[in-house]
């Protein structure tokens, strides 16, 4: 008996904690709440929280207009660290705090592993980062959206350039064993293959950390390739570029938008002149993308980070979607998304039935002087 | 209490710190804009802080050291207040259904985000009670355990995959499997000592990864294998709530099941060879213990817990790729089993509900996490070396002449 | 022929800088049995405090001979001092703990060094000065054997030699073997076992930090997480060559460099760490305590 009513009291005494924190947290029902989940913390933190200074940024802004349909919105800020595990601890977080729709995550993995949470609970995904084809291909999540074009398009796009820009016939694969690069490098591959004007003379992944590159950039020479397609992000890419640029090899090295991150050019100095690397297209004439720019300039005195541009579509386009829905039932706001245009920071969007984002798409850039310049 | 002698030391201590952490405290270059910026505040930090924190722990020395010499008489030894609960069963047997009413009832108290993390902590409890049998109790240094727990999970995952096999017939399967993979490499390894043994299987645990990585073909690589389903209840169609207390009932289940196991295992004839195996294997050996069957048994079981946790891991994740099982894992099991003690059932409860939740509400702390993480792994091990909750040994001890009569200080 | 030479070269060069580390795990190990795990963090540290070092003074415009000096010397001190707290602080009090206390400990001292040169510094992968110059002399074989290489090479070779002497014939290096022997034994003829440890610590470390510069200068970049897979590797090159065995360090570090080169460079680099780990396993089995490790016989 003594120990239910110590429960009792224990109950009571979290009700009435909640009570008090309640203000806080605003009313239920009066607000719109949007999820943003991604990697805060730890070694990817960097990639995830540029999307939490978007989200801000769009909610900040939509607020002080006097927020969605009259009703605030507001922001549950959730951490994954990229892990699948965590993900889901996270993803069911946001669901029993009642989320509306949900802004992440940002690794592929994680967002694999949280898709099915909020698949069941009826909670639209919209990614800024997520590149994994088979998130919106393989047609299991009808839930997820995406502001950044699919893994394989980049590819396409990486191979298209190489083959008949450049002219090159032999060409390497390289990866980095991860999820991300090495599923580039393996559409890489297909698309070479299929072409059939090139050779893929080596398909190879090298392990992210190891103390040098040396012996694979002599196989790279064994294999007598006219230029290497790098799967991967900008360390790993760095280290082979310096390296390859080292044994005397003038190789060219096309890469991927993990490697359009001036962070390479920072670290591989003078052996990044030259290199081609994919990206989202230049936006930096669309007068929305400078105004995300610029609020975020102002909010927090320093450039936006990593897949900052995304993010803010993102926000903007669900917030967008809700608003012509004038719900958040999940039926009319996947009817929204996928029918009402929108004016972002990547461009005028709208989403196909598979989830991507029709209207975004992918440029190459040289390095040019110390610069990523556009390149036809 | 404090003498000035302690403090001048510790100033000593203080000045030492500020001169080792000089250069990556207080000097911060951008080699890009080619400057140099001179943090000379963080060295005032550095300073108190480590002044201050060496007279606590000298004062808590001090301490200890006093109380050590107030009790040279091992049998006299005056426990932790757990022990002394953990030892009368009167008291043991209420703490237990206190314990499990509180468990049972903990889904319907809190949130199911609560009950989510905590079958997180579950699953690591039953982790670190399968490895336990085999460092704890055998005293073989697996630093591999994760690879065990990669067959569980992978093998779900396929055998659904390509076979459409459901939960329930996999748990066994993957089991079995793992434990099959605990004897392959077992057989040769198993002559090795000590430390050989520990890079070994932690060679071992990188393999199996890597081979989940590269292999295409057979895992998927990289990207993983996704829509892996949750654990059904007789075809019954559940919501995500429910199916996410169901699984913190399966889980508390599996944990009553693995911890009745291994209590019964460790009085068994099995486990004192183990035990004995562990203190001197040249004495087993001459006493007619099998030392290689018996360490087989002992590792093969460790692994058979694994992989069923890695099925479960699997249902519950419902996505698996090879990033989930790197060597970190297996140092945070092994943590789990040293610091809540090595050989004692409740410590290692303990030590994987210190270790699981820690950093989930550390998450206060955001960057400073894992640093606060890491520091109070240090410090359990130099305050606490013996683990949380040492495994008291049986001991008999004789009473002098007042009575003849031995006295079990164990239960 | 030339593409074997290439990859015998990188392997050694490879090779080299895991026997840097390697020795001071089976230093270590040799005298208090401890499996060191945050000594590869001790490496990084080394890099991080030359890559410090070497860009301030290359800011305020030193001669590169006097900053490749002074950038070595701060390394080696720097993470001597560090490896002598870790062992004040996680080991030593630990001396009569239960065996496994020890390794969570450095575990945790792993972890915590990490992220405190996360902290303290950045996340972020930062270029490391060119501390080695391109000798004009290698120009023709530059696509075989770099100046780094060399440098690598001759410098790993001059260490190694200096420490053999030091271990063959300074006091506190038979000290050492002393203690790596029988400790009591060592106590008992009025070795200070204490201060042995910390030597060692203190030696092993500063190798570790002499890789850390040339490994770092060599591949061009740092960040602070580049001792973890290092460290692993330089251990399982240890135990290879029979933990506890100073050439065994060497013999096991320059295999193992090998291996890893010809793996991926005639079969995969996909399976690289592969290779090298069924390749400890195999040795293991036919000789359980590695290459040159002595057999331990125990008797009753």
């Amino acid at each position: 008996m003594k120990l239910t009513m110590r429960t009792n009291s224990l109950v009571t005494a979290a009700a009435v904690a909640l009570v008090t924190m309640l203000p806080i947290a605003g009313f239920a029902g009066d607000t719109i709440k949007i999820g943003v989940a991604g990697a805060h913390s730890g070694d990817l933190a960097s990639y995830g929280l540029p999307t939490v200074n978007a989200a801000k940024l769009v909610a900040d802004e939509l607020n002080a207009k006097g927020g969605v349909n009259g009703k605030k919105v507001e922001l549950l800020i959730e951490d994954d660290v990229c892990k699948p595990e965590v993900a889901t601890n996270s993803a069911t977080k946001l669901v029993s705090q009642g989320v509306d729709a949900v802004i992440g995550h940002i690794c592929s993995g994680a967002t694999k592993s949280a898709l099915p949470i909020y698949k069941a609970a009826g909670i639209i995904l919209i990614s800024p980062s997520a590149t994994n084809p088979e998130l919106t291909q393989s047609g299991d999540y009808p839930n997820f959206f995406r502001t950044i074009a699919s893994d394989d398009m980049q590819a396409k796009a990486e191979v298209d350039y190489a083959l008949n820009v450049l002219g090159v016939k032999k060409i390497a694969v390289i990866h980095d064993k991860g999820d991300y690069g090495k599923g580039l490098a393996e559409f890489a591959k297909g698309f070479i293959e299929k072409s059939g004007k090139g050779e893929v003379v080596l398909f190879e992944g090298v392990t992210p950390g190891a103390v040098d590159y040396s012996a694979i950039v002599q196989k790279i020479r064994q294999s007598k390739a006219d230029a290497v397609i790098f799967g991967g992000y900008h360390p790993e890419a760095s280290k082979i570029v310096s390296m390859m640029r080292k044994k005397r090899m003038d190789t060219i090295f096309l890469s991927d938008d993990g490697v359009k991150d001036d962070t390479f050019i920072k670290v591989a100095g003078k052996d990044a002149e030259g290199v081609y690397a994919s990206g989202p297209k230049d936006n930096s004439k669309n007068p929305v993308a400078q105004a995300a720019i610029a609020a975020h300039k102002k909010a927090y005195n320093s450039d936006p980070g990593a897949f900052y541009e995304s993010a803010y579509s993102a926000a903007l386009a669900i917030l967008n979607a809700i608003e012509k829905a004038d719900s958040t039932e999940i039926t009319a706001v996947t009817k929204a998304l996928r029918t009402e245009k929108v004016e972002t920071p990547v461009g005028n969007i709208h989403f196909d039935e598979r989830g991507d984002a029709v209207g975004v798409g992918f440029a190459m850039y040289q390095v040019k002087n110390g610069q990523y310049v556009e390149v036809k | 209490m404090i003498t000035v002698k302690e403090v001048k030391r510790s100033l000593l201590v203080s000045l030492w710190f500020v001169f080792l952490t000089f250069p990556l405290m207080v000097i911060k270059v951008n080699p890009y804009e080619r400057t140099v910026s001179w943090r000379w505040r963080n060295m005032v930090y550095v300073a108190i802080g480590t002044f201050v924190i060496t007279l606590l722990a000298k004062a808590w020395f001090a301490r200890k050291e006093k109380r050590m010499a107030r009790q040279q008489d091992s049998c006299h030894l005056r426990l932790p207040i757990i022990q002394r609960i953990l030892q009368k069963p009167g008291y043991r047997n209420s703490l237990a259904v206190f314990l499990l009413g509180a468990a049972l009832a903990f889904p319907h108290l809190f949130s199911t985000y609560q009950a989510n993390i905590m079958t997180t902590a579950l699953m690591y409890i039953v982790l670190g009670l399968g490895l336990n049998i085999v460092v704890g109790v055998a005293g073989l240094l697996d630093l591999g355990y994760v690879a065990f727990y990669a067959v569980g999970a992978y093998s779900y995952a396929l055998l659904n995959l390509h076979f459409d096999l459901g939960f329930w017939t996999v748990l066994p399967i993957g089991g079995l499997l793992a434990a099959l993979f605990g004897v392959l490499l077992g057989f040769p390894v198993l002559r090795l000592r000590g430390d050989y043994l520990a890079i070994v299987t932690l060679g071992f645990g990188e393999i199996i990864r890597l081979i989940l990585e590269n292999w295409n073909a057979f895992s998927k690589g990289p990207s993983g294998i996704s829509n892996i389903p949750r654990p059904g209840f007789f075809g019954l169609e559940m919501s995500l709530d429910q199916a996410m207390i169901y699984m913190y009932y399966l889980m508390i289940g599996l944990l009553l099941v693995t911890i009745f196991v291994v209590n019964r295992l460790q009085d068994s004839r099995l486990g004192r060879a183990w035990l004995a195996l562990r203190e001197d294997e040249i004495a087993c050996q001459a006493m007619g213990i099998d030392k290689t069957r018996t360490k087989l048994i002992a590792f093969s079981l460790g692994a058979f817990w694994a992989g069923l946790i890695g099925v479960i891991f699997a249902a519950k994740t419902t996505f698996v790729n090879p990033a989930s099982f790197t060597f970190m894992e297996s140092a945070i099991i092994l943590s789990i089993v040293v610091l809540g003690g090595m050989g004692s059932i409740v410590g290692v409860i303990l030590g994987a509900l210190i270790l699981v939740l820690l950093p989930e509400y550390l998450r206060a702390l955001s960057e400073y996490r894992m640093l606060a993480f890491g520091a109070i792994l240090v410090a359990m091990m130099i305050f606490k070396p013996e683990g949380l909750i040492a495994n008291v040994r049986r001991s008999y001890c004789y009473h002098g002449k007042k009575s003849n009569t031995a006295l079990k200080n164990d239960e | 022929m030339d593409y074997f030479i290439e990859l015998f070269c990188s392997g050694l060069t490879r090779g080299s800088i895991y026997a840097l580390i390697a020795l001071g795990y089976t230093m270590v190990y040799g005298i208090i049995g401890l499996i060191n795990f945050a000594h590869g963090e001790i490496y990084m540290i080394g890099a991080f405090t030359s890559f410090i070092v070497a860009t301030v003074l290359s800011i305020y415009g030193f001669p590169l001979a006097a900053i490749v000096v002074v950038a070595g010397v701060a390394a080696a001190i720097w993470s001597s001092a560090y490896g002598y707290t870790v062992e004040k602080i996680a080991y030593k009090p630990l001396r009569h703990a239960p065996r496994l206390a020890p390794l969570i400990s450095a575990i945790g001292m792993s972890i915590l060094l990490q992220n405190y040169v996360l902290l303290a510094q950045t996340s972020d992968f930062l270029p490391f000065p060119e501390l080695i110059p391109e000798f004009s002399f290698v120009e023709p074989i530059a696509h075989i054997i770099g100046s780094s290489d060399i440098v690598i090479l001759l410098t790993t070779t001059v260490v190694m030699l200096a420490l053999t002497f030091l271990i063959k014939f300074t006091r506190i290096g038979k000290a050492m073997r002393a203690t790596a022997q029988d400790r009591t034994m060592a106590l008992l003829v009025g070795i200070n076992v204490d201060r042995v440890i910390s030597a060692t610590f203190i030696i092993g470390s500063a190798l570790a930090a002499i890789g850390g510069l040339l490994i770092a200068s060599h591949i061009g970049q740092i960040n602070f997480a580049i001792g973890f897979i290092a460290g692993i590797k330089a251990f399982t090159a240890a135990v290879l060559g029979g933990i506890g065995s100073i050439p065994g360090a060497v013999l096991g570090s320059l295999i193992l460099g090998l291996t890893e080169s010809f793996a991926t460079g005639y079969i995969s680099s996909d399976y690289e760490d592969v290779f090298a780990f069924s390749l400890l396993v195999l040795i293991l089995i036919f000789k359980p305590s590695g290459l040159l490790g002595k057999a331990e016989t125990k008797k009753v």
